[in-house]
């Protein structure tokens, strides 16, 4: 997973899924947002390949003049968390279970319909899967996830 | 101000004397603009050579050259020269005219999203959508493209904008959170590099492009005497060392001497300096053994490891990393090596039966180079023609050569023999090309006309595209030939004549020493039209 700082200006984007759709990079998902400061955004970035993949990709990054910073977040060293929101069939005599299962794993039902539960629920890889795979039974209708942001633990900042 | 005048302004604060350009609709008030400044504009026939024009001259002059197109189909046919430069790491400015910025978006008439169509071939490009910042990416933009790895950076400028007013102060520094390229060498990488050396019994320098970009030929003279180490070159390297230095071999490749290569299988240290080795260096991939150990100096970090392992990688600019070697490298004990690497050269000849009906390029190249000036520009084209000249052309002393080495664009030489002759307009200018590149880009022939200088032109013509023909014999099956023969090629003498250019046809290599000096000494342009032997081979 990769942490990159990059300018705040339209384009950003487009050329940094350019470089991976053009070098043969997957991008298995990406989240990016605005940081403390308007100007800069911080995009998250997850990737699959071997080393020099990695590398490369940090390289190709770096290069790019609107990449301010391309850090490494190490599973050991880092929180990472995404968001999910599921649509869930919920009939009457199900109900009570979702709400249990939902508190367990203290996501939100965030909307209710006469025969759906729309549920929030932010987590890391693991935790995500468990809740997808305990609700799955119920009937999910739709799933949408953010995709996974995260930084670097301890005191230590992406500038450093 | 006026943003069109700010821009040129821009121009004239950066040093720019010369761009190569090619007007639209969307660039009216820019040319305005540059009708009542000093700085001269050449106007090319086709946008795709205001692009090679602007090659050629950064490439003679030493500097970012400047060219500018309209937009849509003028900036889309700049496409293949701005990645024809972005692949040669050539510094350029290319500017687009773009549609009026409420109507981007809109498909308009001659509207291109321009700015996402280059973003592949560029080093970095601009959309100007506020007039205030046209200073700052001009600043920003020539600073881009001339430092760290060299590169074609776009501005594209909407129309309206380029009408309006702004305040105009031109920015004496950068501020680019995001761009810092590394020059000297880790000290440390150095010393590692230093020790590796020490210990090589077979060491070899194998010089990029990367040293013409940051004008290290002499350090790397320098260096490879101090050292005793035997240098060979790639296809843009050529010219990083001269060809009459005391350490020089030749050119690797799918295309160099098979001698370079079998050195370069041989050799326990190979260190590589400003290039990337791409495929067409190491034919493929393959040529160092595994158990060489790897310098890789580059000033692009993404370059280092791409391609190849490497052992001691040391990012930084050529130049200044050689002068830290220099300071440091005693002289290596490589006699032996030297001396096996005299022997193999020597032995190797590339046999031809000449044929008495036509001109052997080899022999045109060999006798040209004891023609020309010591300090005499070669632009070369794609093809056969290129590799001719590579192989065969005596880059010694302060002579260039310019060729399309990483796109491979046909097209390129003529445009490029413009820039450069306009570069440098003392220095004696010969254009390579073969029958197919010459046709790529005929219609220069009026911009060289109109700029009122001389170059000579040397066509190789085999009527056939003679590097494909000999692909299919080698690839598909003999005489398995298919879409490469020009049946109805032009009569190139009289095209000459047309465009007021003097020209010669040369069927035998006995003209040629005669057809030459009338062609060095003459004031006006020339072309030598040498015909070829369809089935001579490219490695000649």
């Amino acid at each position: 997973m990769l942490s990159v700082l990059v300018e705040n200006n339209s384009g950003v984007l487009s050329r940094i899924a350019g470089l991976f759709s053009r070098r043969g990079y997957n991008i298995d998902s990406l989240s990016v947002g605005v940081t403390e400061n308007p100007d800069i955004s911080r995009m998250t970035i997850t990737v699959t390949g071997d080393d020099y993949i990695l590398e490369q990709i940090k390289k190709q990054l770096n290069k790019l003049i609107n990449v301010i910073k391309v850090v490494e977040l190490k599973p050991e060293k880092s929180v990472y968390r995404e968001l999910i929101l599921v649509k869930v069939k919920a009939h009457a005599e199900d109900r009570t279970v979702i709400k249990e299962t939902v508190n367990i794993f203290r996501a939100n039902i965030v909307d209710i319909s006469p025969k759906t539960l729309t549920v929030e629920m932010t987590g890391d890889a693991g935790k995500i899967s468990a809740f997808v795979d305990v609700i799955k039974p119920f009937g999910i209708i739709e799933l949408v996830r953010t995709g996974f942001t995260g930084m670097q633990r301890g005191g230590i900042k992406i500038t450093d | 101000m006026k943003a069109s005048n700010a821009i040129v302004k821009c121009l004239e604060k950066e040093g720019i004397d010369i761009v190569f350009g090619y007007p639209g609709g969307a660039l009216v008030p820019i040319y305005e603009a540059l009708r009542t400044s000093n700085i001269k504009h050449v106007l090319v026939r086709h946008e795709q050579a205001a692009a090679h024009c602007a090659s050629g001259f950064a490439r003679s002059r030493g500097k970012t050259g400047v060219c500018m197109a309209t937009s849509g189909p003028g900036a889309t046919n700049l496409i293949t020269g701005i990645a024809t430069a972005y692949m040669d790491s050539i510094p350029l400015i290319v500017i687009t005219g773009q549609v009026s910025s409420r109507a981007i978006g809109k498909d308009v008439f001659q509207e291109a999203d321009v700015v996402g169509a280059t973003e592949p071939f560029t080093k970095h490009n601009y959309l100007v959508k506020d007039p205030e910042d046209i200073p700052r990416i001009f600043k920003e933009a020539f600073y881009i493209a001339s430092t760290g790895r060299p590169g074609p950076v776009l501005i594209d400028i909407p129309v309206d904008i380029q009408k309006e007013s702004i305040s105009f102060s031109y920015p004496g520094a950068v501020n680019i959170p995001g761009y810092n390229p590394t020059y000297v060498g880790h000290s440390g990488q150095v010393k590692r590099a230093l020790k590796k050396l020490k210990t090589s019994k077979r060491p070899l320098i194998c010089a990029g492009g990367g040293i013409l970009c940051s004008k290290a030929s002499k350090e790397l003279k320098t260096f490879s005497e101090k050292a005793k180490i035997p240098v060979v070159h790639t296809l843009m390297g050529i010219g990083s060392l001269p060809s009459d230095s005391k350490y020089y071999v030749g050119m690797v490749g799918s295309h160099g001497y098979s001698f370079s290569n079998r050195l370069v299988a041989e050799a326990d240290l190979l260190m590589i300096i400003g290039a990337r080795v791409g495929d067409r260096a190491t034919a493929g991939f393959k040529l160092a053994n595994e158990k060489t150990d790897i310098i890789h100096i580059d000033i692009d970090p993404a370059e280092v490891g791409k391609n190849i392992n490497t052992t001691i990688p040391v990012v930084g600019d050529a130049k200044n990393i050689l002068k830290q070697f220099i300071e440091k490298i005693e002289a290596l004990e490589t006699e032996e090596w030297v001396e096996r690497i005299k022997a193999l050269k020597n032995g190797s000849t590339v046999k031809y039966d000449h044929k008495k009906s036509f001109v052997n390029p080899k022999e045109a190249l060999k006798t040209l180079s004891h023609m020309v000036d010591d300090d005499a520009i070669f632009t070369a084209d794609v093809g056969q023609n290129q590799i001719w000249a590579a192989r065969n052309l005596e880059i010694i002393d302060n002579r260039k050569f310019f060729t399309s080495g990483g796109l491979g664009t046909m097209g390129y030489s003529l445009p490029a023999a413009i820039g450069a002759k306009l570069g440098t307009p003392d220095k004696t200018v010969v254009c390579i090309l073969g029958d197919g590149s010459f046709q790529m880009a005929l219609g220069e022939l009026a911009t060289l006309c109109e700029t009122g200088l001389n170059i000579m032109i040397l066509l190789f013509n085999n009527n056939r595209l003679g590097m494909v023909r000999e692909l299919q014999d080698t690839h598909i099956g003999k005489g398995k030939y298919f879409g490469v023969d020009f049946t109805a090629n032009p009569d190139f003498i009289k095209i000459a004549h047309a465009y007021d250019i003097k020209g010669i046809r040369v069927n035998t290599n006995e003209e040629l020493e005669t057809a030459f000096s009338t062609a060095l000494n003459s004031k006006d342009s020339y072309i030598i039209e040498c015909m070829v032997d369809p089935k001579i081979l490219t490695n000649l």
